[in-house]
């Protein structure tokens, strides 16, 4: 394996769900020694969450656990068990950085695993909490999911069609946009520890962050009292602008038309030349106020067409055009190919299955994925015996007493 | 600035008050480090967020201003280039010199720079900057420790490298359309461009960990970010589903697939929506909450006998369980999201409001929190209010200034720091070059 970026560094993870792991997955990806905790009594929920390998439900074979925990070390661990803390402690004393997701205050309360308590285990730790709404206010225990913060931050009001109810965005939006941050802040801490010898708190809320990826919509409303609202596809300043129907079922092509230029490319491209300076459109002005009309038009071309043949045709133009992609079409992508954004692991009772790599390339240090998620309590031994110098003896003592149940 | 627990301090000792002495001018995570931004809008996250954690963030604009300044919405709906709203909102804290790179002096220029960068951000298409000889192979002969950070529609290389491409053509093709908006209905984006963003932060993530190997190794790198990969990492689990289940995750509207039921997640009330499902199992309780405040209320019918903690999507008969969104539904149209949220609070149910603009802006949580930022514009005479950090640290005092004016560095960086005479910076402004 050529040499990785966060070579060295040792991460121990008590996160759940996707908002969590999705962090310390960065982090893998790169070469970190991640040790995910686990429960046997009680494992990650999202190893009973769609996809299955082969649609058939099992703890080892969630296609959503196995995506965001590729590259981690597993460990089941009973933190209700004296012993089970006692090995947590042990594993925050070994560790550069401790990410947890749990409901605010959770950690102290349980099991003293909290910052306070983590900096007297280890001094200049780096311990990260990641929460819907975070740590402090009146609103920090409320329970909820990405699914419902992507409607709390804000984006619910910017989705779907004027004539009809609000749909939302239909995801747990926060749940992907939230992580990256939780890498940047501990990327900084760690800047901020190798400058001071200083570790730090960080306290990262799925609200904040979801926020901020709506910025100028607030800065409109703070300033001009403008709320926005769902408006489908429409763009501002552009016409031609939206998701256009093609041959097949369910199959669409989107259309982006900006300027007069690629206005005149986009009539010659669908053979109506004419077309371009038919007064109704020959403007931004004039395809902005006729839009609906010119929406029809558009389709009635599409229609005739793949979604490809439509792409095709529209980038040979020069015009932004792009399928919108299924699964099927994003596993099958040539430019994905290309970049080998999906990589294929074999894991013990999934198999062959496509995981996402990290979306950029670093020319010095290239990510590499070359373990499938962790079957649960995969990697026991190894964590208690080499990474935490336990004797044989000891982890078979602790074995027999269900700590790692 | 809501507080987290500081590092007690007695706890130090003389040597680590030593050290926070000499950090005093470099208090923030990245204050020794200089970024320079040759961004366009694709771009102008990144650096934000390097600038907010405390980078010395050099805008390097055309002369005249970066095109992204006239993208609206505008400071009180009046078009100019020094009051868009977008680049206010996504380059607060850095600094802007003019500078054509694309003249022999403005490269001439641009590499001394580089000799003292950390960071380059660009988002020009893949070839541009190698074609006026200012590639990354030319900065890091200059500077082997920079890291350069390129985001572009696709990457650098394959097949669609050159395509074109906006924000709901990267959204569709990064697989996060198809599963937006009614079943009935094309495909549809979030009218607020995301893609910048998505890809902003995943660059600038990126940036950091290639920062971490740097202070490890002394060698900086190359960043090649794909807009359309990080829609894509976004995604969930779409492409997986196909793979594992040959699944093609459709567009379900307000609605989500359990068990073949169609649970509503998206509910109209008396003044907006709120998000909200039935659960069963462990959640069950806190469908059981919400029950007890209908049944207070006369409007629980037959949801009072049901054992939500033994319901199951996948036993419950459609009829029943379509009948009893329907009571749920009845009930939220009788009550305000402020109404519904205080209750859900009280009664620990899993009930969020969907905010408008304005219901952020009033926000008893964000406020608690210290959320918002008021930032000066003295040359609109004004303060604006900005959302602040994208998270709290123990060790971190946010500071936010105003995105710059064109230029308002010219003469410090210029002058003070490059030492260019006034002579020679009228020449350059003459010749186009500033």
């Amino acid at each position: 394996m050529m040499k990785q970026a966060l070579d060295g560094l040792k991460v121990v993870d008590f996160s759940w769900y996707i908002a969590g792991p999705s962090i310390t997955m960065w982090l893998a990806y790169h070469g970190s020694q991640v040790i995910r905790i686990e429960s046997l009594t009680r494992p990650d929920e999202l190893r009973s969450i769609e996809p299955f390998k082969d649609g058939i439900a099992g703890v080892n074979r969630s296609g959503c656990y196995a995506n965001y925990n590729s590259n981690k070390y597993g460990l089941s661990l009973n933190l209700n068990h004296s012993k089970g803390v006692m090995v947590a402690r042990r594993l925050i004393a070994w560790a550069d950085v401790v990410v947890e997701n749990f409901t605010p205050g959770t950690m102290e309360a349980k099991w003293g695993l909290g910052y306070d308590s983590a900096r007297k285990m280890k001094p200049d730790i780096i311990m990260l909490s990641s929460s819907t709404q975070g740590q402090t206010g009146p609103e920090a225990k409320q329970a909820g999911f990405g699914l419902e913060l992507a409607s709390r931050s804000g984006f619910t009001n910017f989705v779907g069609w004027p004539d009809q109810d609000a749909t939302g965005v239909g995801y747990p939006y926060t749940d992907t946009i939230t992580p990256p941050v939780g890498v940047i802040a501990i990327m900084a801490a760690l800047e901020y520890l190798r400058r001071t010898g200083k570790g730090q708190y960080i306290d990262l809320s799925q609200l904040e962050v979801g926020v901020n990826h709506l910025g100028v919509a607030l800065l409109n409303y703070a300033v001009n009292g403008t709320q926005g609202g769902r408006i489908g596809n429409r763009h501002p300043c552009a016409a031609p602008h939206g998701a256009y129907r093609c041959l097949g079922k369910d199959r669409w092509c989107t259309i982006a038309v900006f300027t007069d230029q690629e206005w005149e490319a986009f009539c010659t491209a669908i053979g109506q030349s004419s077309l371009c300076n038919n007064p109704k459109f020959a403007t931004m002005l004039a395809r902005k106020t006729n839009e609906e009309e010119l929406g029809r038009l558009v389709e009635n071309w599409t229609q005739r067409f793949t979604a490809e043949e439509v792409m095709m045709k529209m980038q040979a133009a020069g015009i932004a055009a792009g399928i919108v992609q299924s699964g099927k079409d994003l596993i099958e992508d040539p430019q994905l190919k290309h970049r080998h954004h999906f990589w294929y692991l074999n894991h013990p009772e999934m198999g062959l299955c496509a995981y996402d790599g990290p979306p950029f390339r670093l020319s010095a240090t290239p990510a590499e994925l070359y373990m499938p998620a962790p079957i649960l309590g995969e990697h026991n031994e190894y964590v208690c015996t080499q990474l935490l110098g336990m004797s044989d003896q000891e982890f078979l003592e602790l074995l027999t007493e269900g700590v790692f149940e | 600035m809501a507080s987290l627990p500081k590092a007690i301090d007695s706890e130090f000792n003389t040597l680590a008050l030593a050290e926070s002495m000499n950090m005093a001018k470099h208090d923030l995570p990245l204050s020794p480090f200089r970024v320079l931004d040759l961004s366009n809008e694709r771009g102008y996250y990144c650096g934000k967020i390097l600038a907010d954690l405390g980078a010395d963030v050099i805008k390097v604009e055309p002369p005249g201003g970066d095109p992204g300044r006239n993208i609206g919405p505008f400071y009180h709906d009046i078009p100019d280039k020094g009051k868009s709203l977008y680049f206010f909102a996504y380059n607060t804290n850095k600094k802007s010199i003019t500078l054509n790179i694309e003249t022999n002096d403005g490269r001439d220029i641009l590499k001394k720079l580089v000799k003292n960068a950390d960071f380059a951000i660009e988002s020009h298409n893949p070839g541009y900057l190698d074609a006026i000889g200012l590639g990354y192979s030319t900065l890091k002969d200059i500077n082997q420790r920079i890291i350069m950070v390129s985001i572009t529609p696709f990457g650098q290389d394959g097949p669609y490298k050159n395509w074109k491409a906006s924000d709901i053509t990267i959204t569709a093709m990064g697989g996060l359309s198809h599963i937006t908006g009614s079943p009935d209905r094309p495909p549809v984006r979030v009218s607020i461009d995301q893609v910048h963003l998505v890809a902003g932060v995943q660059a600038a993530m990126g940036a950091m960990i290639a920062h971490y190997y740097r202070e490890t190794s002394g060698n900086g790198q190359y960043v090649d970010v794909s807009m359309q990969e990080c829609v894509t990492l976004s995604a969930l689990t779409v492409p997986q589903a196909w793979d594992l289940q040959r699944f093609i995750w459709p567009r379900e509207g307000a609605f989500l697939s359990r068990s073949g039921k169609r649970v509503r997640h998206l509910w109209p009330c008396k003044d907006g929506y709120v998000a909200w499902r039935i659960f069963g199992g462990g959640l069950g309780i806190k469908t059981r909450a919400l029950v007890e405040w209908m049944e207070s209320e006369g409007q629980a019918g037959e949801l009072v006998d049901v054992n939500w903690q033994q319901m199951d999507y996948l036993t419950v008969s459609p009829e029943q369980f379509y009948r009893w969104q329907e009571l749920f539904g009845n009930f939220f149209k009788t009550h305000t999201k402020a109404e519904l949220r205080r209750e859900a609070l009280n009664r620990g149910i899993v009930l969020i409001p969907a905010s408008t603009p304005q219901d952020l802006l009033l926000d008893p949580q964000l406020k608690a929190r210290g959320f918002w930022e008021a930032i000066d514009h003295d040359e609109l005479d004004t303060t604006i209010t900005y959302p602040g950090p994208l998270y709290q640290s123990s060790e971190i005092t946010w500071n936010f200034l105003r995105a710059p004016l064109i230029g308002e560095h010219n003469q410090k960086i210029y002058q003070e720091e490059l030492g260019f005479t006034k002579e020679v910076l009228a020449t350059l402004k003459q010749a186009g070059v500033i």
